[in-house]
């Protein structure tokens, strides 16, 4: 049964996890974006590189979170960077291959126009090549934004300084006390379906040309 | 829709002379040969003339039009615009002053039109008020009503209002020269031909100097001033104007390529307006009816054209059903043989007439307006002057049934 009173008389304690929990998941989404955009633009130019990256971020995807949470332990201790460390190696699988493909969509015959019309390499990228790769890149953070939020339950298991809103399940499951596990499970769950919602919704801000093909006309 | 009439600034049209000096570009050999290779090209392109490059698949054409703007670059050999290497330009300004239009246009998705319409001016950095109304200018120029168009994105369109959208790219920035590789491949024939004379007269007032490839003779013919037969292995096979290349193939591979019906094709050089109409006798509902009749008979041509007020036809009448008094009315008139466009080829014309089985077709000038008949038989004299080449001709036309059909379709 919830005890809506510990809900009320907890509520502080609710926002704080609640904004630790976004906080966390929020930087390796970003900083897993910027690193993986990089790794993109290495391969666009050097596309031999394509198979050993993947390769490399696919086997760091196949170890286990609590077993590279635990291994980080000893090197950087209790830190944020134990807990961001992993979270930014789980999306680079997603995020690299996904905006390599939304490079890649861009057709050649976009390329050849651009290049006959004297863009220099450097707009073409700003101006043709990354808009139209958007929604590749979109989907991906919404992939990798979902499964981080996911991810960082598992850091209650290092601890309670890092433990989001996954202290509420550990502490609910060891105290028998199911209210918390119904907070923290709502919440993480409410919060990955926001996420979703708030990228899909920047996508169709500034994605206006995709949904035009549903309009078009017969002419 | 018709390309509408110019709105280009009120300056001369610049266009620039383009020269191919022992151009050679080598690719290594694969199993297949080299395709695409390009092997000593020497031509000179006068200022504000269509020089077609036509030859069978991996002749080198395609190469051949890349190095003007140096997506490829040649292996030796020189290429002068205005009689200056385009080698020694920088490539960037280079492109921007050369209108690039390719088969599958290469719109950019994301962009309106009006948008990439103005991309090579927005490059180039001019502000957006007059990039605005360039945009205006260049989508009217092609037949596109701006205010329709404008707003739309490349996939709200046709393929041939995408072709016309990638021929006002190329012209934005009012370049001396323009590119184009295979512009109407990709729409159907009907588009295509629709596309190709519009482009004829957009340049007309235009005058660029165009490099244009295409695999097919017939266009070459249609749009070429001047036509470079290349062959495999990159090599120029004949160079002139389609006229002399159609009379006098230089080689056995021009002749083949060019075709045995090379008469026919030449029927695509001469236009309606080139031939002397035959006249007509024409009258307008509440004539009376008597004289019409007199006026008639005294015609070789049993027919007489009813118009409207502004001599636009509206139907035949036979000698045979004038009413002996009164006036002519609309009900007499029975269906009209085909309207010609004066600017009509005269191989549209005549594949226009076969198509409605009729022997003769009225012309018409651009309000509509009758000037006059032209006649499966005058197209066939038109070819025997010129080629002595009948045959084919002489066996459409059934002298038995002559002119008599002038007035009804099948």
């Amino acid at each position: 049964m919830i005890r809506w009173d510990w809900i009320v008389d907890h509520l502080d304690d609710i926002a704080f996890r609640t904004g630790q929990h976004l906080w966390l998941a929020a930087i390796a989404v970003v900083v897993g974006f910027v690193v993986s955009f990089g790794l993109a633009l290495v391969i666009r130019r050097l596309p031999r590189l394509y198979s050993p990256i993947t390769g490399v971020s696919g086997v760091l995807y196949t170890i286990p979170s609590i077993a590279l949470f635990t291994a980080l332990v000893p090197i950087t201790g209790l830190s944020i960077l134990t807990a961001e460390v992993p979270l930014v190696l789980y999306t680079l699988l997603i995020y690299v291959r996904n905006i390599v493909a939304g490079f890649q969509s861009v057709p050649a015959e976009v390329l050849e126009a651009a290049d006959g019309m004297g863009f220099t390499p450097g707009r073409r990228l700003l101006e043709i090549e990354i808009p139209l790769a958007i929604p590749l890149m979109v989907s991906a953070i919404r992939i990798a934004s979902v499964s981080t939020i996911g991810l960082v339950m598992i850091l209650a298991l290092l601890g309670d300084n890092l433990a989001a809103l996954g202290f509420f399940i550990r502490d609910g499951i060891s105290t028998f006390f199911p209210t918390k596990v119904y907070v923290g499970a709502v919440l993480s769950v409410a919060l990955a379906f926001a996420a979703d919602a708030m990228f899909v919704a920047i996508e169709r801000a500034i994605t206006p040309w995709t949904r035009a093909r549903a309009a078009r006309a017969v002419a | 829709m018709p390309y509408g009439s110019t709105t280009m600034p009120d300056q001369p049209p610049r266009a620039s002379t383009v020269e191919f000096e022992h151009v050679t570009k080598v690719y290594a050999t694969t199993a297949r040969g080299t395709p695409g290779a390009v092997n000593d090209l020497s031509l000179h392109v006068p200022a504000g003339k269509i020089c077609v490059l036509v030859g069978p698949s991996g002749c080198g054409k395609t190469t051949s039009l890349k190095m003007v703007n140096r997506l490829i670059e040649p292996t030796s050999g020189r290429i002068l615009l205005d009689g200056v290497d385009a080698a020694t330009r920088n490539v960037t300004e280079l492109r921007r002053g050369i209108g690039y239009v390719i088969q599958q246009v290469g719109l950019f998705p994301h962009q309106t039109i009006g948008e990439n319409v103005t991309t090579v001016p927005r490059l180039l950095g001019w502000p957006k008020a007059r990039r605005r109304e360039r945009a205006e200018e260049l989508l009217q120029l092609v037949g596109l009503e701006p205010a329709t168009y404008r707003d739309r994105y490349p996939s709200q369109l046709s393929g041939g209002e995408r072709q016309r959208v990638g021929v006002a790219r190329a012209l934005a920035a009012d370049p001396p020269v323009m590119l184009m590789d295979e512009p109407f491949g990709a729409v159907d024939p009907i588009v295509r031909e629709r596309l190709q004379n519009e482009f004829l007269r957009l340049q007309e007032e235009l005058a660029k100097t165009i490099l244009f490839v295409t695999h097919d003779i017939d266009e070459a013919i249609k749009m070429g001033d001047l036509v470079a037969v290349m062959q495999g292995g990159g090599k120029l096979a004949q160079f002139g104007a389609p006229a002399e290349i159609l009379a006098n193939p230089a080689s056995e591979f021009v002749a083949r390529f060019v075709g045995a019906d090379r008469g026919l094709k030449r029927l695509s050089l001469s236009r309606v307006a080139d031939l002397e109409l035959q006249s007509v006798v024409t009258a307008r509902p509440g004539d009376d009816s008597a004289a019409a009749r007199e006026r008639t008979l005294a015609d070789p041509f049993r027919y007489l054209l009813l118009v409207d007020a502004e001599n636009r036809p509206i139907g035949w009448v036979d000698q045979d059903d004038f009413p002996t008094s009164g006036v002519l009315t609309e009900e007499l008139a029975s269906p009209m043989s085909p309207l010609l466009n004066r600017r009509a080829t005269l191989k549209d014309a005549l594949s226009q007439l076969l198509d409605a089985d009729v022997q003769a077709g009225i012309v018409v000038d651009r309000a509509g307006g009758v000037l006059g008949l032209v006649t499966v038989e005058m197209v066939a004299e038109r070819m025997r002057e010129t080629t002595g080449e009948s045959r084919f001709i002489d066996e459409l036309l059934d002298p038995d049934d002559g002119l008599q059909r002038a007035g009804a379709t099948a």
